[in-house]
């Protein structure tokens, strides 16, 4: 089998397109190069999370957490746990403390935070509009230093009424919000809520690459961003699914409750 | 083996770098099918593929010349295909609808998930029906989506396969049924480029139903079929939104709870070998299928008399036994007020009448009439399978249209006659009463030279069988 190399030289194009066709199944881009396994998440014990790793977010947060989404946060095993080997978060109509959804989100604030690195997560995503799970980070400085100036890397964002695309997006200062520097990604023949997917950044000094299973689809730069570079620094770890809010919509008649999205890991390579 | 490897240099990197990475379709494993069909994908791109030469099969009642190719406008490439529904007054069709099928041996779509086109209209309007899997026999396997709307832009359209790993040898590769009942009976054209199996892979499988996802109970007599209907198999789409298809029932897996009772083939027909209750439930694609047929088997049919008259002798409406007159119908639905249905059946070749929920119902011979005046006696078989209460009657009622010929016009003459428990013919239930009255009883029909209409009147919404309709001397 021939070995083929692609450079792309930045002197010669200020856009290039690139297709790449691989018909087999063991023919992968090169998407990762940090190998060294620094922490690993398996969720490998039955019951409620890690605590020596994951906090909760409990309650509706600030305007539904900035974006007025509809549930409620707990804690309960009805919607978060670790069962065969996955941590479960489950979304549910139900009316609890006012809402009516609710759902769960977890964080390794104080708990676990790293400065570059490689971030993946194995991930089944759930189906149906208005659900809006996601896999993200935020400044580990976010208390002093508030959010957007933190900073936010979204590694995977999905809306339940998209089911082929997912998007990898970093809010920062002066591009956050709808001016946040995102890119979507859409899964060629398949959809991400019929089996578990791969959602990582590789994460360096002044870059963010983003990829899903084989695929590397962007790459962020300090020139891509429209404000200061934010991203020389220690995250923490985010686990969520929302429901509703401005980005999703509410769900409507079709959306299936309960809805899963279930993580099989979460690992960091240096 | 080695590795193909595509290395980004960070340093290198642009702005603005997209990757498209696009799979090759895979290959089928060779002990996957029995691949001996031809795997063609396209059905139409700018002229038909591999169709062979007479594929195109109009509808009864359809405008047989609403489907062309059109040379002018296409999605992509030189051509598309073109359908003029008819204009719903037009004499050579009220609606355009027809199937296309392979002109010879079927195609291997095992590989594929769903059949797809590009399609617009000259005005936004909402067509009846499109689809694949029929080809008039057996028609196993058809798959339809109903009340697809059309505007007046280019739009693709995904009908999901329900289960392909049946498809290996399917001829039905598109139908279409489309009718002007939304445009005011005025016709319209719309356009289907680009038809064609696809691997999409972005469908979602999710549940199906049967008897349209009800519990139906029906009561039916050893070796009397009955068919599971109202199959729909609901996938969620790759835009999120949830796509309702009818389905043939071969697409399922059915099974009786009780097959000593009754057994059901995999076209899900059901069929009663004892008496007894047996449910018939489905899986699709594994899953339980919404809905159920509950079979109440009350046993051996018991059938009506045979008639022993010579066939010289009798002018038949309705039996096995001669040859029956035209008949315009043997429920008239006579609105508002009769209640009562059909759910006509055979029995081993014997057909019977079956009106449900039974108040009055009427039959109907005008086209022409019948010129009884030979004839000495009606006869009819009745059957009362329920508990009948102490005053329950049962009358029939004749009618002659007069001179005229038809319904009305002031020379019709009728003439009832009501049997109840006491009568020399006695109403009774769980057996045949074999009814016979001669016109010389009836002074109230004044003719019989143009004799139309046997109404039976007298029920009480529950069920009863006619057998052996029929007049004699």
């Amino acid at each position: 089998m021939n070995l083929h190399k692609y450079k792309v030289k930045a002197v010669l194009l200020a856009s290039i397109v690139t297709i790449f066709i691989s018909c087999s199944s063991d023919d992968k881009q090169t998407v990762t190069t940090k190998n060294t396994l620094v922490m690993q998440e398996e969720f490998s014990v039955d019951g409620a999370p890690n605590s020596a790793l994951w906090t909760y977010n409990i309650g509706t947060g600030n305007n539904g957490w900035g974006n007025n989404e509809l549930q409620y946060y707990t804690d309960r095993a009805e919607n978060i746990k670790v069962e065969n080997g996955m941590l479960k978060i489950t979304a549910r109509r139900e009316q609890y403390m006012g809402e009516a959804f609710t759902s769960a989100r977890i964080i390794t604030k104080g708990k676990y935070e790293t400065k570059y690195g490689r971030v993946e997560a194995r991930i089944k995503l759930p189906r149906g509009k208005g659900l809006w799970p996601a896999f993200w980070m935020l400044g580990a400085d976010i208390d002093t230093n508030q959010w957007p100036a933190c900073g936010e890397i979204d590694i995977m964002e999905y809306l339940g009424h998209q089911p082929t695309k997912i998007f990898g997006t970093l809010h920062g200062p002066g591009y956050s919000g709808i001016n946040s520097i995102s890119k979507q990604f859409v899964l060629p023949n398949d959809r991400f809520d019929n089996d578990f997917h791969i959602f990582g950044v590789e994460w360096g000094e002044n870059y963010i690459n983003f990829y899903v299973d084989g695929y590397l689809y962007n790459q962020i730069k300090p020139e891509d961003v429209t404000g200061d570079w934010v991203f020389n620094k220690p995250f923490f770890i985010i686990l969520n699914m929302a429901v509703g809010g401005d980005y999703p919509g509410a769900p409507n008649s079709e959306t299936p409750f309960p809805q899963e999205m279930l993580v099989d890991y979460v690992r960091v390579y240096q | 083996m080695k590795n193909r490897k595509f290395y980004l240099k960070n340093s290198l990197l642009l702005s603005l770098i997209f990757i498209i990475n696009v799979n090759c379709e895979r290959e089928l494993s060779d002990e996957a099918t029995d691949a001996t069909f031809s795997k063609t994908a396209e059905v139409f791109i700018d002229a038909p593929v591999a169709m062979g030469s007479d594929f195109y099969f109009p509808y009864g009642g359809s405008k047989a010349t609403a489907w062309s190719v059109d040379n002018e406008e296409s999605y992509q490439g030189t051509a598309s295909m073109r359908f003029d529904v008819p204009n719903a007054n037009d004499s050579e069709g009220n609606y355009a609808g027809a199937i296309f099928r392979v002109d010879g041996a079927g195609r291997d779509l095992t590989g594929y998930d769903a059949l797809t086109f590009w399609a617009k209209a000259s005005q936004g309007v909402t067509i009846g029906e499109f689809g694949f899997g029929e080809d008039f026999f057996p028609n196993k396997y058809i798959t339809t989506i109903t009340n697809v709307s059309l505007s007046t832009v280019w739009t693709k359209y995904i009908i999901p396969i329900p289960d392909a790993s049946k498809l290996l040898n399917e001829r039905g590769m598109f139908r279409y049924a489309a009718g002007t009942q939304g445009t005011n009976g005025m016709g319209y054209t719309f356009w289907v480029d680009e038809l064609k199996f696809e691997k999409l892979g972005t469908i979602l499988p999710l549940n199906a139903s049967i008897m349209n996802g009800a519990n139906v109970t029906r009561s039916t007599f050893v070796g009397v079929n009955q068919n599971i209907t109202g199959v729909v198999a609901n996938f969620n789409m790759p835009n999120g939104v949830n796509q309702s298809v009818s389905i043939s029932p071969a697409f399922l897996d059915f099974v009786s709870s009780n097959p000593a009772v009754a057994t059901v083939n995999d076209a899900g027909v059901v069929n009663p070998i004892a008496a007894g209750t047996a449910i018939i439930t489905a899986t699709f694609n594994g899953q339980a299928a919404t809905g159920s047929l509950t079979i109440n088997c009350t046993g051996t049919y018991t059938h009506s008399p045979v008639p022993t008259l010579n066939p010289s002798n009798v002018i038949s409406i309705f039996s096995d036994a001669y040859t029956n007159v035209p008949v315009n119908y043997y429920n008239g639905y006579w609105q508002p007020w009769q209640t009562t249905l059909s759910n006509d059946f055979s029995v081993n070749g014997d057909n019977v009448l079956n009106y449900t929920n039974f108040n009055f119902v009427g039959m109907e011979f005008s086209s022409p009439t019948v010129n009884a005046t030979s004839m000495t006696h009606i006869h009819l078989d009745a059957f009362i399978p329920g508990p009948i209460t102490a005053g329950r009657q049962l009358r029939v009622k004749v009618v002659d249209f007069g001179a005229d010929g038809v319904f009305g016009g002031g020379d019709d003459t009728s003439h009832s006659t009501t049997f109840t428990a006491t009568t020399p013919t006695a109403v009774v239930s769980q057996n045949w009463i074999s009814i016979e009255i001669p016109f010389s009883a009836m002074p109230n029909l004044l003719s019989r030279s143009h004799f139309a209409q046997i109404i039976l009147e007298g029920g009480d919404n529950s069920i009863i069988y006619v057998d052996n309709v029929y007049l004699h001397n």
